[in-house]
């Protein structure tokens, strides 16, 4: 099986590091050349909502590839996935409340009150805050491995909520072929979660314990 | 391909008009997909001509009228019209065409006609939008009959000089420039008069969104979003502010058509 060595895995983290940071480049460059459209800001909205969730849906891919795969240094490239994740909805935070808002906080949190498509999303980037937070090994040992995990969990009710805003989104266009694709693929990697810590052991319980005589 | 018009300064917004470009590229017109970019890039396969325009139900005179005949029905003119999208951003076009109210004319509507409907091209062929169900086909539009003779409501057959671009809605569109901007129906095939309040589009596809009138007034707003303010393309943006968006979008002309009628309920 392929197992990297430390070397192999840092090469890895830099290739992707620098892959990940190709969208921002892409943006920036479209900007000097003059190339995000009529609407630049709206440009710049879906993009980095975009790819928040396009990290979202790797971060939470790692755990299904390790189990299939048996890739269990995949779990070393998780942290750099997840805050990528954060960071693109950063962008995408700040461009809406840069230029929908010009930074009036109370105009913003009117919106975020008064709109549940806001609403969600405006959630879904608050709970991402403490996640990113916790993510250093400092932060796991003072948690406590059983205590970190379970906080972050929240990345499932995070990614559900960014497909809610997703799909509210879409909603005004009246298409919904993207929201159902993305919504599936985070409904399979959060089910395959579901199949691997309840159904797979009672299955082999049943298997493994004698017949009754 | 050019076409010539005679500037109306009675139907003139001081307003900087929007790029020709940005007007060409940044499109709402489903039957070609539904970003904003598809239009331009899909309505190629669109034919404008030959074109005729059916004109039929309560009417005196129904008629079948060619685009030829549509050009000379009456004197060619140029407006500069405000456009505000409901989504939030608006634009400012120089339109080329004549009042609607000119055709309305020639047909003599009956005692019967209240309201007029406008029905759009649905040609699969032409369109490849139309493979997707988002909206009901054809996409039909709809006005009240005294909405539709205001001499602002436009038929339209050009903009900045030139015969309509597909992705703009050639050959022939209506342009009602204080409701938002899906109320004026594209690649007209039929108008239609009738007695009953047309169903339309968007009306069916989101009633609680979308309502009949759909009059651009800041103090509704949309369930998703506000409707206060909008952004100018081209102009608001990274160093401006969204702008205040006007009632019945700056036309105020228009309020006596609704005396007596409570907007947020006719929304």
């Amino acid at each position: 099986m392929f197992n990297p060595n430390a070397k192999q895995i840092n090469l890895f983290k830099l290739v992707l590091f620098i892959a990940a940071l190709g969208p921002l480049a892409r943006l920036v460059l479209f900007g000097f050349a003059d190339k995000l459209g009529a609407n630049p800001i709206e440009f710049i909205t879906r993009n980095t909502g975009d790819w928040t969730l396009y990290f979202l849906c790797l971060t939470l891919s790692v755990t299904p590839l390790r189990r299939i795969s048996g890739w269990n240094w995949l779990i070393k490239l998780r942290r750099m996935l997840g805050l990528f994740a954060f960071f693109y909805a950063t962008l995408h935070f700040t461009t809406f409340l840069w230029f929908d808002h010009f930074f009036d906080i109370d105009e913003m949190l009117k919106d975020v009150v008064k709109r549940p498509f806001i609403t969600v999303g405006f959630t879904a980037f608050v709970l991402l805050i403490p996640l990113a937070v916790t993510s250093t090994n400092a932060m796991v040992r003072r948690l406590g491995g059983k205590r970190w995990q379970l906080l972050h969990r929240l990345v499932y009710v995070i990614a559900s909520l960014g497909i809610l805003h997703f799909w509210w989104m879409k909603a005004g266009k009246n298409d919904f072929a993207e929201p159902i694709l993305f919504g599936t693929i985070v409904a399979v990697l959060l089910l395959s979660r579901v199949y691997w810590s309840v159904l797979k052991p009672k299955m082999q319980k049943r298997q493994t314990s004698p017949a009754p005589t | 391909q050019k076409l010539a018009a005679r500037p109306n300064p009675g139907f003139v917004v001081m307003d900087k008009p929007t790029a020709f470009k940005d007007a060409t590229t940044y499109n709402n017109f489903y039957e070609f997909g539904t970003d904003k970019t598809d239009p331009a890039q899909n309505a190629g396969s669109l034919k404008p001509r030959p074109w005729t325009v059916a004109i039929e139900g309560e009417v005196k005179k129904p008629m079948t009228v060619d685009l030829d005949g549509l050009l000379k029905l009456a004197p060619l003119e140029e407006r500069i019209y405000r456009l505000r999208c409901v989504e939030g951003w608006s634009m400012v076009i120089p339109w080329i065409g004549y009042s609607l109210s000119e055709l309305i004319k020639k047909v003599e509507p009956t005692g019967n006609a209240k309201y007029v409907e406008f029905i759009t091209l649905a040609d699969k062929k032409q369109m490849p939008g139309l493979r997707s169900p988002v909206l009901e086909w054809p996409y039909v539009e709809g006005l009240r009959l005294d909405e539709a003779n205001h001499p602002l409501t436009l038929l339209t057959l050009g903009m900045y000089g030139e015969v309509l671009p597909n992705q703009n809605g050639a050959p022939v569109r209506i342009v009602v420039p204080w409701k938002y901007g899906f109320k004026s129906a594209k690649s007209l095939v039929k108008i239609r008069f009738t007695k009953d309040q047309p169903r339309t589009a968007w009306n069916i596809s989101a009633p609680q969104e979308y309502g009949f009138f759909s009059n651009v007034n800041p103090e509704v707003d949309h369930p998703r979003w506000s409707q206060a303010t909008e952004r100018r393309i081209g102009e608001d943006g990274f160093f401006s502010r969204k702008r205040k968006t006007l009632m019945f979008n700056g036309y105020s002309d228009v309020a006596s058509l609704y005396t007596g009628m409570d907007l947020k309920k006719f929304f």
